[in-house]
């Protein structure tokens, strides 16, 4: 065996077989990694791989695929949508070289935007494993992603939310009682989003039409998503069903994705059946994907390659088809890939950063499990993190507890927190119809009006 | 300068949502008033207390002594339980490495195989008890799910040849493959803890798999999810641990190839009524 990279330390020379091999060991450590066999086998040789990796010059990445381009339709869409000429600043650059300049005064959101066609996703993982946590933030910070569709979604200081109503038997009234919640606490101008429990195509068209008759009814500049499989999305727009966001979960490797039953064409199939109906009003931004880390692995389609370059992968997909939202559900996969508070907040400040360098409109679900070592204060902290950094929306769920999914989310009252602590608003076409609704008392300090907004007030009749 | 004191008065300090009507439409934490805009600290402590529940659930051993003496306290039960062990020796191992769970240790496989050869007999079906994610669940609703299906298999087919109930500590769902394997059943009911939810920390989860082997894929189980008293009751899961069991056997198959025939009542209540209370009396 031969090892391409390699380096003397003190008596001890490490040494890495290939690119993939190094990614991985440079990883800050995380037990999905481990479950793989992939993480770094001591302290060391995790920091001399990041070394190693720092003055690796980024043009590595465009001759080495870490997964075949011949059997890899993610690879191949990396290596044929890359822009040289938007590469050619930082063609001569190292990994290193990279994260200065990411930090440096000389990038603000203009140079980044200018540059995001020429950095793929391994450069982008590769910076982002040799970044601190302030890196991370700091960088994500300077990036700029605005998407629309019937609001507008990234401006500066602002945070989106996405209103979750699930119900364990898609009860229309138990889903409606959430959703008025979400919409008194100024939640919602992300989507309104339902994770459905009966997963066909007349119970998401039932749905579908549910949202629509009440973003319609009380103009709410806003979008509705059922979270249901493509291939069902597809069917409901046959079906003449009123579909705002297409959604699907998405994957790095083209054997994740096959495991989800998709492939980019059937990705563009939906994108473009979704263009047809022509229904955003102020964009047409309208895929909605979601990720996170460890899905290649527990699809064993990873092909040795660690899970924070997989995910970034996924991110090479979801720009292909200009989403109005990402996110990374960071906690939900469980312990067995991120395994307590610490490794689930590195992922998330990763996988916001990893996305918004490469253009998307990255929100994040601060999620944990049971099973997981992390509570409500790993997810304060992470949202913190998140909402210093930018993040474009996060979810919003009545007290935390996602009654359907079995599992912890930020809340209505988190979303709050953050706009309040940070100065962070909602979407500016949601904020005009929350002013005007008499929601709040005052939007800019972010305090509530007492009582039900006046178009709801015959819910308290009978 | 002087600030004037006065007394707060705590009715003022939170504020209800005057929609608290809506609760009766969902178990979603609606309507739990706020304190500014933060969570008030009764909601707050109902939520950490759920969660100290859920986590207690995970961590929390099960219990052997009263699990074995009960399992063998049950009517013809003419063989004791036998305790076996994954190869995850410990919960931190058992949460991460979830391969490890999956397999029986060499030891218990060995134990299985000696037992089988030993007793000579011809099992219809093994019956596997793991603890997974929840001991609680597995403690407060094994031994009921079993008596109820035990029941149920009296009637039909009175010569079931049923195992000698197998625990396996640390175990996955696939550890009752070795046991499958081992005894050379021709099917195995794996029943499992669920990771448990915020208002379920006690959710029993039942695995139905055809001439399950190490190696045996999830898509050729049949799953009975959320099996206790306040989710699917253990009159209604044994029945249905009881028609796939027997189709099972008919079609000698299970997982994809076995379709539950069985009907949800909850199945589908948007056919009843399409509009919520938020479009009554309104026009687009």
């Amino acid at each position: 065996m031969t090892f391409k990279y390699k380096k003397q330390l003190g008596t001890r020379t490490y040494q890495f077989a290939n690119l993939a091999e190094l990614m991985a060991k440079a990883t800050p450590e995380r037990s999905g990694d481990k479950l793989a066999g992939l993480a770094a086998e001591s302290a060391e040789q995790r920091v001399v791989a990041q070394m190693i990796l720092a003055e690796l010059p980024l043009k590595t990445f465009l001759n080495e695929a870490i997964i075949p381009y011949e059997t890899d339709e993610v690879t191949r869409l990396i290596i044929d949508t890359h822009d040289k000429a938007a590469f050619a600043p930082i063609a001569h650059l190292t990994v290193g070289d990279f994260r200065n300049y990411l930090l440096s005064d000389q990038v603000d959101e203009f140079t980044l935007a200018a540059l995001r066609p020429g950095i793929t996703p391994e450069m982008a993982a590769a910076v982002s494993k040799i970044m601190r946590n302030q890196d991370l933030i700091l960088v994500a910070k300077k990036c700029r992603v605005v998407t629309q569709f019937r609001n507008t979604i990234g401006l500066q200081n602002r945070l989106s939310t996405r209103l979750q109503p699930n119900h364990p038997t898609d009860a229309v009234n138990g889903i409606a009682a959430s959703i008025l919640d979400g919409l008194m606490f100024g939640n919602g101008d992300a989507v309104i989003g339902i994770n459905p429990a009966t997963d066909n195509v007349s119970q998401c068209c039932k749905l579908l039409k549910l949202m629509d008759e009440l973003i319609q009814t009380y103009q709410i500049p806003t979008q509705s998503c059922v979270l249901t499989h493509v291939t069902n999305t597809i069917e409901a727009i046959e079906l003449g069903a009123p579909v705002d966001l297409i959604f699907q979960s998405i994957a790095g490797t083209q054997a994740a994705n096959d495991s989800f039953g998709i492939n980019l064409n059937i990705l563009k199939e939906a994108h473009e059946a979704g263009l047809s109906l022509n229904r955003g009003t102020v964009g047409n931004n309208l895929m909605y994907f979601e990720t996170g880390q460890g899905s290649a692995l527990s699809a064993d389609a990873h092909h040795g390659v660690d899970q924070q370059t997989c995910e970034t992968r996924a991110y090479a997909v979801a720009r292909q088809f200009d989403p109005l939202l990402v996110n990374t559900v960071v906690g939900f996969i469980g312990p067995e890939y991120l395994f307590d508070g610490k490794q689930i907040m590195r992922a998330g400040l990763e996988d916001h950063f990893c996305a918004k360098l490469l253009g998307l409109p990255m929100g994040c679900d601060i999620c944990y499990t049971n099973h997981a070592y992390a509570d409500q204060n790993d997810m304060d902290n992470l949202l913190t993190l998140l909402g210093v950094a930018g993040c474009s929306f996060i979810m919003g769920i009545p007290g935390s507890d996602d009654i359907m999914l079995n599992y912890q989310t930020t809340s209505f009252h988190d979303a709050l927190y953050a706009r309040k602590a940070m100065g962070l608003k909602p979407a500016p076409e949601f904020e005009n119809w929350l002013t005007e609704l008499e929601i709040f008392q005052d939007l800019d300090s972010v305090k509530l009006n007492d009582g039900l907004a006046k178009p709801f007030l015959h819910i308290l009749e009978h | 300068m002087s600030h004037k004191f006065t007394k707060v008065d705590p009715a003022s300090i939170v504020s209800q949502n005057p929609w608290a009507k809506l609760k009766s439409f969902t178990d979603a934490r609606i309507a739990i008033g706020r304190a500014g805009t933060s969570i008030p600290t009764d909601e707050l402590l109902k939520f950490q207390l759920a969660h100290a529940q859920a986590i207690d659930a995970v961590h929390n051993p099960l219990n052997l002594q009263t699990l074995t003496a009960e399992l063998n306290q049950l009517d013809d039960m003419d063989e004791p339980a036998l305790l076996m062990h994954s190869q995850a020796n410990d919960r931190i191992c058992y949460l991460q490495r979830p391969d490890l769970g999956r397999k029986l240790s060499e030891s218990s496989y060995q134990t299985l195989l000696e037992y089988r050869q030993a007793s000579n007999r011809q099992y219809d079906l093994a019956i596997v008890i793991c603890d997974g994610l929840s001991a609680s669940a597995i403690e407060a609703h094994a031994i009921p799910f079993i008596k109820a299906l035990k029941n149920k298999l009296k009637t039909n087919k009175a010569d079931w040849q049923i195992a000698p109930p197998v625990i396996v500590q640390q175990g996955r769902v696939a550890a009752g493959d070795d046991v499958c394997e081992s005894l050379k059943a021709k099917a195995v009911i794996v029943l499992i803890g669920e990771r448990p939810g915020l208002s379920s920390p006690d959710s029993l989860g039942v695995y139905i798999t055809w001439q399950a082997k190490r190696g045996t894929k999830d898509a050729s189980r049949n799953c009975i999810s959320n099996v206790r008293p306040a989710g699917l009751k253990y009159p209604d899961a044994s029945d249905k641990a009881f028609y796939l069991l027997n189709e099972a056997f008919r079609i000698k198959a299970s997982g994809v190839a076995l379709k539950d025939r069985t009907v949800d009542e909850e199945q589908d209540t948007l056919t009843h009524n399409n509009r919520s209370f938020l479009l009554e009396n309104k026009s687009l």
